[in-house]
């Protein structure tokens, strides 16, 4: 069988893999938590990467928009604001977690379940270029319910996390920010 | 004269056999980005030590070379012969890419901007997405340095500017989004081409429409928030933070973070320039006979200056203020603009549409202002001890 010469796109993929392969790896296996959410950001680039490599360059960028500069951003925030101590003199890879294990495993389930589902056939080859213009309609007007119930999602969510953060009223007294705005009145 | 750069570069690229060609394209334009605007940066560091001078009432470089000009040539040989120390107690790794990936996004950033008639380095569909895309970075290569250098001051000043940079983001791109709404396109060279003409006098440019000048006000002001800038210059606040997340940084680091930061201005100010200040087109009909490029950058340097102005006028805000400007009134105003730019759009073109828009910017302003007014209570400060 001879050996077929590795085309470009291959070998771009190849390395975009390799890349994203190891930083997920990273990601699950470093002891520092905020590594680890520095090779998700890089996983997430590399995802990106691919879509980009793929023609798919609204998705590509605003992967890099959304989930780099919002969700890695603010996994490190958190990480920084929950985790004020510094990592415990142990081995820099952490062991243990069958709980994530067993998610990762659901989840590959369901995704192979999804492909196997998948009409056989040769898959037609998508458009080469959508417009966002097609995307923006298709959003607004054949998703919009889908579009509207995420808007809804996270809106709840984030009603949720400023109600955990309210000013907790304790016994000796309420402590609020409204009472520490008082003592600045120039606001 | 318009097209020097595009014909010299054709010329160029001519030179070398067929399959080197698009790879040499590719290397001319960015080459010339980095060196334009990295003399650019050399040239804006002497005009704001110079113009804050004049502010303050002094003299500002006037020793290396006429009017201090080659001071910026001696603060590169001083960055570049400066020891370069790591604390011991950093995330080495970390603290080494932190600047490169602040520099790397910036210069990327400016790729995407068209600089003249058919001088655009990438032509993208959705040029303007991948500008703020790779403006992403910036947050976190912040992070990235304030975090490891393992250091109270630079940590304080890292989260400072993740929630500055976050929260200004959103209105940022909002008000970006009203232009894309009314021209219809994400691509920097389709807006340009959208503001070309001229009614009457004036330029068909959207800063001279009520929405346009809502939102360009809103758009330079969340730009120099991302850029870190005064009065927005809490993460690098040297009386408070002893220069923030840059704090362990020193020689050609601390160069490049400087560097990264007025690439960043220039973008912005350049992103500004194509969104609303008609980009290269130039602002009378009579004045096309200069050409295009030198318009972009007359524009961009016009920014500068008017940041430069700012920067020696205005204190540097509190930390509650900073939100409070910018989910209170910067956020439910660029809504308003993105309503207004909507209308606009819809409307047919006439006096109409003219007053529609503009009673929707300046009641809105007015009715939103006086709310935050009256609600921030404002009254004479009563000092403990001072009185």
């Amino acid at each position: 069988m001879p050996i077929e010469p590795i085309s470009t796109p291959t070998l771009v993929f190849s390395g975009l893999a390799l890349v994203a392969l190891l930083a997920a790896l990273g990601a699950i296996t470093l002891r520092n938590l905020v590594h680890c959410g520095l090779c998700l950001a890089v996983v997430l680039a590399s995802l990106a990467a691919v879509y980009l490599q793929l023609g798919a360059q609204f998705i590509g960028l605003a992967q890099v928009l959304i989930y780099i500069g919002a969700v890695a951003v603010l996994i490190l925030f958190t990480v920084l604001l929950t985790r004020g101590r510094e990592p415990e003199d142990s081995p820099i890879f952490s062991c243990g977690g069958w709980v994530g294990a067993s998610t990762a495993l659901a989840l590959f389930v369901v995704l192979v379940a999804a492909i196997l589902s998948f009409p056989g056939g040769d898959p037609s080859p998508p458009p080469a270029n959508i417009a966002v213009r097609q995307i923006g309609e298709s959003l607004m007007g054949r998703f919009v319910v889908p579009l509207q119930i995420a808007g809804l999602l996270l809106t709840a969510a984030l009603i949720g996390a400023a109600v955990i953060a309210l000013p907790r009223h304790t016994a000796r007294g309420v402590k609020s920010s409204a009472d520490t705005n008082q003592s600045f009145p120039l606001n | 004269m318009d097209q020097v750069f595009v014909v010299a570069k054709r010329w160029l690229v001519s030179m070398v056999p067929e399959p080197l060609q698009a790879v040499l394209s590719m290397l001319v334009s960015a080459a010339s980005i980095i060196l334009i605007f990295a003399g650019l940066f050399a040239l804006t560091t002497w005009l704001e030590r110079k113009g804050l001078a004049r502010i303050q009432n002094r003299l500002g470089p006037n020793r290396v070379g006429p009017y201090g000009l080659l001071q910026p040539i001696a603060d590169g040989i001083k960055a570049l012969t400066k020891e370069d120390v790591v604390p011991r107690g950093a995330d080495g790794l970390v603290h080494f890419l932190a600047p490169l990936v602040l520099v790397l996004p910036a210069f990327l950033a400016l790729s995407v901007l068209p600089m003249g008639r058919n001088m655009v380095a990438l032509e993208l569909n959705s040029g303007l997405l991948f500008f703020f895309a790779v403006g992403a970075a910036a947050e976190l290569s912040v992070f990235m340095a304030g975090w490891s250098s393992r250091n109270k001051y630079s940590l304080l000043g890292a989260m400072r500017a993740m929630a500055q940079m976050i929260s200004y983001e959103v209105p940022l791109i909002l008000s970006a989004l009203a232009v894309v709404l009314v021209s219809g396109s994400l691509s920097p060279s389709a807006i340009v081409d959208a503001q070309a003409g001229y009614m009457g006098l004036l330029p068909n440019w959207h800063v001279l429409t009520p929405w346009g000048l809502g939102a360009f006000v809103l758009f330079l002001i969340a730009g120099l928030a991302e850029s870190n800038r005064s009065p927005f210059d809490l993460p690098e606040g040297e009386s408070e933070i002893i220069a923030g997340y840059y704090i362990e940084y020193s020689g050609f680091k601390f160069a490049l973070f400087f560097l990264g930061e007025y690439i960043g201005l220039f973008a912005v100010s350049g992103l500004a320039v194509t969104l609303f200040l008609g980009g290269w087109h130039a602002p009378l009909a009579s004045l096309q006979g200069i050409p295009s490029w030198a318009w972009f950058f007359l524009k961009v340097l016009g920014l500068i200056a008017l940041f430069i102005w700012i920067r020696g006028t205005l204190p540097r805000l509190r930390m509650d203020q900073l939100m409070k400007f910018a989910w209170k009134f910067m956020l439910p105003m660029a809504l308003v603009l993105l309503l207004a730019a909507g209308l606009w759009q819809r409307m047919a073109p006439g006096p109409g549409r003219w007053l529609v828009s503009l009673v929707l910017v300046l009641g809105v302003y007015l009715l939103l202002s006086r709310a935050l007014f009256e609600g921030a209570g404002l009254a004479k400060r009563h000092y403990r001890y001072a009185d």
